[in-house]
């Protein structure tokens, strides 16, 4: 940390001063949990010593489930009632899911997200996706015999803010406090990047079992740059076993109509293609309900079935380094993450239009976890001075509608966050009083091309002749990647402001309802929790403001220290008690009152930055 | 240093075109690093929100004076003279005739190589505009002028902003 050091080693002032944060990489096929323990990041593993946790949740008759490994390998048996690679379907309709009727599920085509009908009755993604998590917790919160402060869970680079508005709303239900959701690619660059300690330009070419991102990154000097990224929130290791088991049942004349049968053909493409890593040849085997399909296939006819996915990908790239506007002679290293780049069509393709051989060297299972792991324990205040600074973008453009259906961009894909970008516009019609805001995402020029993510009115407008009024509309996208847009009119100061909450996320009573129909945190005390973490919090901010004080104290007049000094005097005193809405009252006063101070310390950090001396020179 | 500084202050650099973008980009790491909101993850809401407000601003900054065409249309604004580009579209015949040619040239095009190709040479004149922006604000000082060659820019990346939809969807 910058500014202020929270405890010197070997003073920590209590024992939560380190908080327990950890890295999931909530996956299409397998999902992982990392830490960093001793200084380095380590996958944990289950009781029985596995990492990988597959993604899978078998609904059983009786109410209970089975989670992971069981899950799986009860796909073909149970097809209905287990559900895997549901990352595909957040935030999701059932109109967005390619190849939905290939898939053995009954869905629900419910407004907002696509559900699906088990024997437990109907589940959405989230809820499927919860269980995953909350699994994942119970297994970090087992290895520390602690609870956890917090977690990163990484998503696709390419998520619109619905897919990860729904990935926070599973992580809500399973009762972690997301520190950030970050990219899946950034967070194997911390991982590789840290691990070789590189600098320069690097690629990572990112295809998981449903999904594919091309990110390029900068880095320097423990800084990571997102520059630009791509790639397709619909395309990845699933679709290379579609395309196979569709041409096996070509070529062997049999069909696959019952949901056993679908699964069981998708499932033996899988197998198959795995084999083909290694061996030149083998069969796809499934017993169907019309037979035995036995389909021998060679690894130049898989790499000739599927030539058309890894040219997609490949055309993913290329928009990226034009984005970027960079050559690809100027890429340093290209990385390979995801499972999927185990096929070796793939990398040797990457490689070829490179003209490098790319990087395998860290297991492509795990290095996305693990640099989760770095930038949770650098959020949660534990990472050394200067370690790590993640600088991303935001992945596809923010616009407002205007006349005639049109998008006009207020801020491009690519740019660095946080950012606030501000546009103005005027009233069409004479005595016009009220303009309605209509807040979308993408980069396509017609409205109906894009997603929408709110609308909302600005109202009480004074009646002007037409064009006369002034209504400056400001967009803003917090660290997080969150929206807030606001509108002024700015002759009057009528203003009006959303928070962008997408309109097919989860309503907040939704995700209440959820929580009460007993799910993951249900055993937990809710109460009793919540009032250690306010109490938590509470300590933290009185330590970390009486360090301020202690450090950068002269910066303040007598009258104002005193100020402070009595907000924290009141906060201990509250903190004592049992209320935690009163100390979150008060932990809040006190970040009120310190605004100003916060801000005088900023300054002394800046110029501290800009003549280039170190902090502790000052 | 204070939040309303202008571009170049902030990141103290001298106020003209010529820049190194080098140096540039690590003033911006730099700066990030001192005031990013992740930097204060443990100091509650008032730091972040401090930070919030830094991080935004040398973000813009940086995006203004990391682009040639911003960076100088924001010089002409700082010397009084705003470009003003939506009221002010007037552009000599010879360069509309240009325009006109170019924009033909898009449309008769035929696969992705002859687009590309077009592409370089329009990113050939880009470049020598540039540096003839170059001159006019930082050897010369005739912003008006300058001012000018800015608008002419804007057309020139418009176009080429065109050339890369085109390029998308021969991808597509």
């Amino acid at each position: 940390m910058a500014l202020l050091q929270l405890s010197e080693p070997g003073q920590t002032p209590d024992p939560h001063a380190r908080r327990i944060a950890v890295g999931i990489d909530l996956g299409t096929t397998h999902s992982l949990v990392a830490a960093v323990r001793h200084g380095v990041a380590e996958c944990l593993p289950d009781d029985q010593g596995r990492v990988i946790l597959p993604s899978v949740v078998r609904y059983l008759a009786g109410g209970g489930r089975q989670i992971g490994v069981d899950a799986r390998d009860a796909q073909a048996d149970d097809p209905e009632n287990t559900l895997a690679s549901v990352k595909r379907f957040m935030g999701r309709r059932l109109a967005d899911i390619a190849g939905a009727d290939k898939l053995p599920y009954r869905f629900v085509d419910q407004p907002g997200m696509v559900a699906i009908d088990t024997r437990a009755g109907v589940k959405t993604p989230v809820e499927v996706s919860a269980e995953i998590l909350a699994t994942l917790r119970y297994r970090a919160e087992d290895s520390f015999d602690d609870e956890l402060f917090g977690a990163v869970i990484t998503v696709p680079a390419y998520f619109d803010d619905a897919q990860r508005q729904a990935t926070k709303d599973a992580a809500q239900l399973a009762g972690l406090n997301v520190l950030r959701l970050i990219n899946e690619p950034t967070a194997a660059a911390v991982a590789y990047g840290l691990d070789n300690g590189s600098e320069g330009l690097y690629a990572v070419y990112d295809l998981g079992g449903g999904t594919f991102d091309i990110s390029l990154l900068r880095l320097a000097k423990g800084v990571f740059e997102v520059v630009a990224t791509g790639g397709d929130a619909a395309l990845g290791g699933d679709d290379f076993d579609h395309a196979l088991a569709d041409w096996a049942l070509a070529q062997a004349g049999q069909r696959a109509d019952s949901p056993h049968d679908k699964r069981a053909l998708l499932v033996a493409a899988r197998a198959a293609k795995e084999a083909l890593t290694d061996a030149e040849a083998t069969t796809l085997r499934c017993a169907l309900q019309g037979g035995e399909l036995a389909q021998p296939v060679t690894r130049a006819q898989f790499d000739a079935i599927t030539r058309p996915l890894v040219e997609r990908t490949l055309a993913a790239v290329r928009k990226v380094l034009r984005d970027a506007r960079v050559r690809k002679d100027e890429v340093q290293g290209v990385v390979m993450v995801g499972g999927s780049t185990r096929m070796p069509a793939v990398p040797a393709a990457v490689g070829e239009l490179f003209g490098r051989a790319p990087l395998t060297n860290l297991n492509p299972d795990e290095v996305v976890a693990l640099g989760a792991a770095i930038q949770a324990n650098a959020l949660a205040g534990n990472a050394r001075d200067g370690e790590l600074l993640l600088l991303d973008v935001i992945p596809l453009s923010l616009g407002l509608e205007t006349m005639g259906g049109l998008v006009e961009r207020v801020i491009e894909r690519n740019t660095t966050i946080p950012v606030a970008k501000a546009q103005d516009f005027t009233t069409f019609k004479d005595g016009q009083t009220a303009m309605a805001i209509h807040v979308l995402q993408g980069e396509r020029e017609l409205v109906s091309d894009c997603r929408s993510l709110a609308r909302f009115e600005l109202r009480g407008i004074p009646p002007m002749v037409a064009g006369a009024a002034r209504i400056r509309v400001t967009f803003q996208v917090d660290a997080d990647g969150l929206l807030s847009v606001s509108a002024k009119e700015l002759l009057s100061g009528v203003e009006a402001a959303v928070v962008v909450k997408p309109s097919y996320g989860l309503a907040d009573d939704e995700i209440a309802r959820m929580l009460q129909d007993g799910f993951a945190s249900a055993e937990a005390d809710m109460a009793a929790r919540s009032l250690r973490e306010s109490r938590v919090e509470a300590q933290r901010m009185g330590l970390a403001t009486r360090a301020a004080l202690a450090a950068d104290g002269e910066l303040l007049d007598a009258g104002q220290r005193q100020a402070i000094e009595a907000l924290l005097a009141e906060l201990d005193r509250i903190a004592a008690g049992s209320d935690h809405a009163a100390i979150d009252a008060a932990v809040e006063r006190l970040a009120e009152g310190t605004e100003a101070f916060a801000a005088a310390r900023m300054n002394r950090g800046i110029q501290a930055a800009l003549t280039g001396r170190k902090l502790d020179e000052l | 240093m204070q939040l309303s500084d202008d571009d170049f202050t902030l990141f103290g650099l001298p106020p003209q075109h010529a820049l190194d973008a080098a140096a540039l980009a690590e003033r911006w790491r730099a700066l990030q690093a001192r005031v990013h909101p992740d930097r204060f993850a443990g100091e509650g809401a008032a730091a972040q929100r401090v930070a919030m407000q830094w991080a935004v601003r040398v973000n813009e900054a940086y995006q203004r004076l990391k682009d040639p065409l911003k960076r100088a249309a924001y010089l002409c604004e700082l010397r009084g003279v705003p470009v003003d580009a939506h009221s002010n579209t007037a552009m000599p015949a010879a360069f509309l005739m240009q325009q006109m040619a170019w924009r033909e040239a898009l449309d008769e095009a035929a696969g992705a190589a002859a687009v590309e190709a077009l592409d370089d040479e329009v990113a050939a004149d880009e470049q020598r505009r540039l540096a003839e922006l170059g001159r006019t604000l930082d050897e010369a000082g005739d912003t008006a002028a300058a001012a000018q060659q800015v608008r002419a820019l804007m057309f020139v990346a418009r176009f080429r902003e065109d050339i890369a939809r085109r390029l998308e969807a021969l991808d597509a």
